[in-house]
């Protein structure tokens, strides 16, 4: 059926006023700062705080700390040689525990590399997680690449390396959701940088035209490797980006784990109730090196670093805890002390396991390898046999 | 004559380029303050400033179309990929712009740019660092492709390739980066693009290669010498489009063997057509089937990787079966 007049816009005139209106109050929330407590835990915006319980509050208090524990053994792991790389997550703890909790395990994940937070709270463990930073005989990306974590188990899908590439992704799932009659959010996470990829124009372009149900995270940590948000971009906030979409941002302190977690549930809700999409944009800062191959001191200074170390969400949140009674100091120090432990062990179990066979690589290619890699497998398998003959250590 | 590794040698490239020519300017991800992921670029923004060192946003796209229009408004850009494993984002733009620029505009316009970055395995990259992936442009009509195996070639290539009027993609093979060592003039000289370079004068087989298999054929010439007597002529083409057909052939007149070792997917990479090109051509000189060893037709793996690549036993099992046909 052809429409008369209502596709286009004849004649000429200008947008109704409350375009305007809506697209000012838009602005507001793109330009603005959500935050629930402030640095010192004290709650500034009492709408921002979840209706949670103490042990809620609490277990989300111990998905932080778990992420940092493992961050630490992982980094510790790459100086050993056992790990190839690892991108640092120390002080963006809250905007993945934030991002992921108010999720349903049905919805779907589409996260970048810096999300331990994220998966821990989807119920992946510390042993998969190392088992895949390890390669060993576990890992359930069987050797694919480093550094990245998914798992279909608990909605992951394995994160990209190079970045952004999974914005549109998220945006077809949600559509594909969408047009089953399934109740599932998709939420995307991924970095300040990723957001000058083109993949993250066409995944929001395409979200806003089909209101999709999907929350994209974007993490403003301030950094990519070594460039700043500004040569990033010229617009005021990342959040802003969204209206051009059509497509609702707003900006939160990242590293308050209470706002994050209101304004993405809020977003997916908005998405379950299939009224579209939100892009949420999460202030935060990278503390740590950008992977285990950067050295940060090229680029930025370490007072910078010691400043934005007074901001870290853990100890803001433990304030909170501790003012609200839910958690003492003491016992949030312990807590820390057990998981470390606790991992300890996981580690030295992870380091006992064989690595993956020599031929994994000809797997998950194709459902069914066609004549070429059959043949390949046999030359390779040949040439095995030859380099013992020959006596040589092929992969030192 | 100093002694340097292959980051130096581009980095002095880069520096007597930009000093030489005011139009030529250097962009890409972290490659001003930083000096670019492994340092190539180290250095430049102290000399040459924010205008022609430029950090840029976050994509391939981005930069790689950005430095099209510099290039065809009159400057000479070197783009650089962070890893080219990311250039696919930048696909359009290659072909249809850096590649076509001039055949759409009837000559009109040009694109001068050069696209450069690390590329190939070795360095336990996983998927999207280590890829050879130099196919897709010696595919591409248009384009200059260029891979250089020790630092003197770097240099030369590099302020060669700044210089020629049509857009090339130089790769730079990373695990080379910084293992090979050698004397390398300051003095400005430049290689021609499509000359390749014997490594290694044999009489039984050529084994024609380029990139960091240059040293693992190397190693697998030694080997087949010492323990069957069999003498390996090794030919590093450096330039992969246009290939030094030339060379490949007067070495072939003399051993009538062929090898060809790369990085690259075995099916359609460049031996592919190095091997067709002698078939349909010169099947008169060989006396013996063509055998390519290449990397096996999977994504690169994360581990395992020097089962996946060529190695010295796949390279010897080609060699055996060239020799004992
Ligand atoms: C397409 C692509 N280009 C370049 C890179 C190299 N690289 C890896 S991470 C990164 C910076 C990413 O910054 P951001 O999106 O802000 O995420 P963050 O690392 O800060 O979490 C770059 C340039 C890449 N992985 N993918
Ligand atoms: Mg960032």
């Amino acid at each position: 059926m052809t429409s008369l007049l209502g596709d286009v816009d004849l004649p000429f005139k200008p947008l109704p006023p409350r375009v305007l209106e809506e697209y000012s109050g838009m602005l507001r929330e793109a330009l603005g700062f959500k935050r629930a407590i402030d640095e010192e835990g004290r709650v500034v915006d009492e709408s921002l705080l979840p209706k949670l319980t103490n042990r809620e509050l609490a277990e989300i208090y111990e998905y932080m700390v778990r992420a940092r524990v493992l961050d630490g053994w992982l980094l510790k792991l790459q100086r050993m040689g056992k790990v190839a790389l690892h991108a640092p997550n120390r002080g963006q703890e809250a905007t993945a525990v934030g991002t992921a909790k108010p999720m349903k395990p049905h919805d779907w994940l589409f996260p970048s590399y810096r999300e331990l937070g994220a998966y821990i709270v989807r119920g992946m463990s510390e042993e998969e997680i190392l088992d895949r930073a390890m390669n060993t005989i576990d890992d359930p990306l069987k050797g694919s690449d480093f550094a990245i974590y998914g798992n279909r188990k608990y909605n992951i899908v394995p994160a990209p390396v190079p970045v952004g590439n999974q914005i549109p992704l998220a945006t077809g799932a949600a559509i594909a959701a969408k047009i089953l009659g399934h109740d599932t959010v998709v939420v995307a996470m991924f970095g300040d940088g990723a957001s000058s990829r083109g993949d993250f124009h066409t995944g929001l372009n395409f979200a806003g035209v089909f209101k999709a149900p999907v929350v994209y995270v974007l993490q403003n940590n301030q950094w990519a490797i070594s460039v700043p948000t500004k040569r990033q971009t010229a617009a005021p906030s990342f959040a802003v980006k969204a209206l051009a979409y059509g497509v609702p941002g707003i900006r939160v302190d990242g590293n308050d784990v209470l706002a994050v977690y209101s304004i993405v549930s809020r977003a997916i809700e908005r998405a379950r109730r299939r009224e579209g999409p939100t892009l949420v944009e999460a202030v935060t800062y990278r503390l740590g090196a950008h992977t285990t191959a950067d050295d940060p001191s090229r680029y930025r200074r370490e007072e910078e670093v010691k400043i934005a170390e007074r901001y870290e969400p853990l100890r803001r949140y433990r304030k909170f805890l501790e003012s609200q009674g839910v958690l003492t100091e003491k016992e949030a120090l312990q807590l820390e002390e057990e998981w470390d432990s606790r991992v300890e062990e996981i580690v030295r179990k992870v380091l006992q396991k064989p690595g993956l066979p020599k031929d994994v690589f000809f797997e998950n290619v194709y459902e069914r390898p066609p004549w070429v890699l059959e043949e390949e497998k046999k030359e390779f398998e040949e040439s095995l046999k030859i380099a013992e003959e020959l006596g040589i250590e092929l992969e030192e | 004559m100093p002694r340097v590794n292959m980051v130096q040698a581009l980095n002095m490239a880069l520096r007597e380029e930009m000093r030489r020519d005011p139009r030529v300017v250097v962009l890409g991800e972290d490659v001003g303050r930083m000096g670019g992921v492994f340092l190539v670029t180290e250095g430049l923004i102290e000399e040459f400033g924010e205008e022609r060192v430029i950090d840029t946003p976050l994509t391939e796209m981005g930069i790689v179309g950005v430095a099209i229009g510099m290039a065809m408004y009159g400057l000479r850009p070197v783009a650089e990929i962070q890893f080219i494993d990311f250039i696919y984002e930048a696909f359009d733009q290659i072909v249809n712009n850096a590649a076509w620029m001039r055949f759409r505009s009837a000559g009109m316009y040009k694109v001068p740019l050069v696209i450069r970055g690390p590329c190939c395995g070795g360095i336990r990259g996983g998927m999207h660092h280590s890829q050879s992936n130099e196919a897709y442009f010696i595919h591409t009509p248009g384009l200059y492709v260029v891979m250089p195996s020790r630092p003197y070639d770097a240099k030369g290539l590099l302020k060669e390739s700044i210089r020629v009027d049509d857009a090339v993609i130089f790769l730079e093979p990373k695990s080379v980066y910084r293992t090979v060592r050698e004397e390398v003039p300051e003095d400005d000289y430049t290689i021609p693009l499509g000359k390749g370079r014997v490594v290694r004068e044999g009489d039984d087989v050529t084994l024609v290669t380029w990139g960091a298999m240059v040293y693992v054929a190397e190693k697998a010439a030694e080997l087949a010498e010492k323990r069957r007597g069999w003498s390996v002529e090794i030919i590093d083409l450096r330039t992969l489009f246009p290939w030094d057909k030339d060379l490949v052939v007067s070495s072939l007149e003399k051993t009538g063997r062929l090898v060809i070792v790369h990085e690259a997917w075995k099916t359609l990479g460049p031996g592919a057509e190095i091997s067709a090109y002698i078939a349909e051509n010169h099947i008169d000189l060989l006396r013996g089937p063509v055998k390519r060893v290449a990397s096996y037709d999977t994504p690169f793996p994360l581990v395992h990787e020097k089962l996946y690549m060529p190695n010295v036993a796949r390279i010897y099992r080609a060699l055996m079966e060239v020799m004992e046909w």
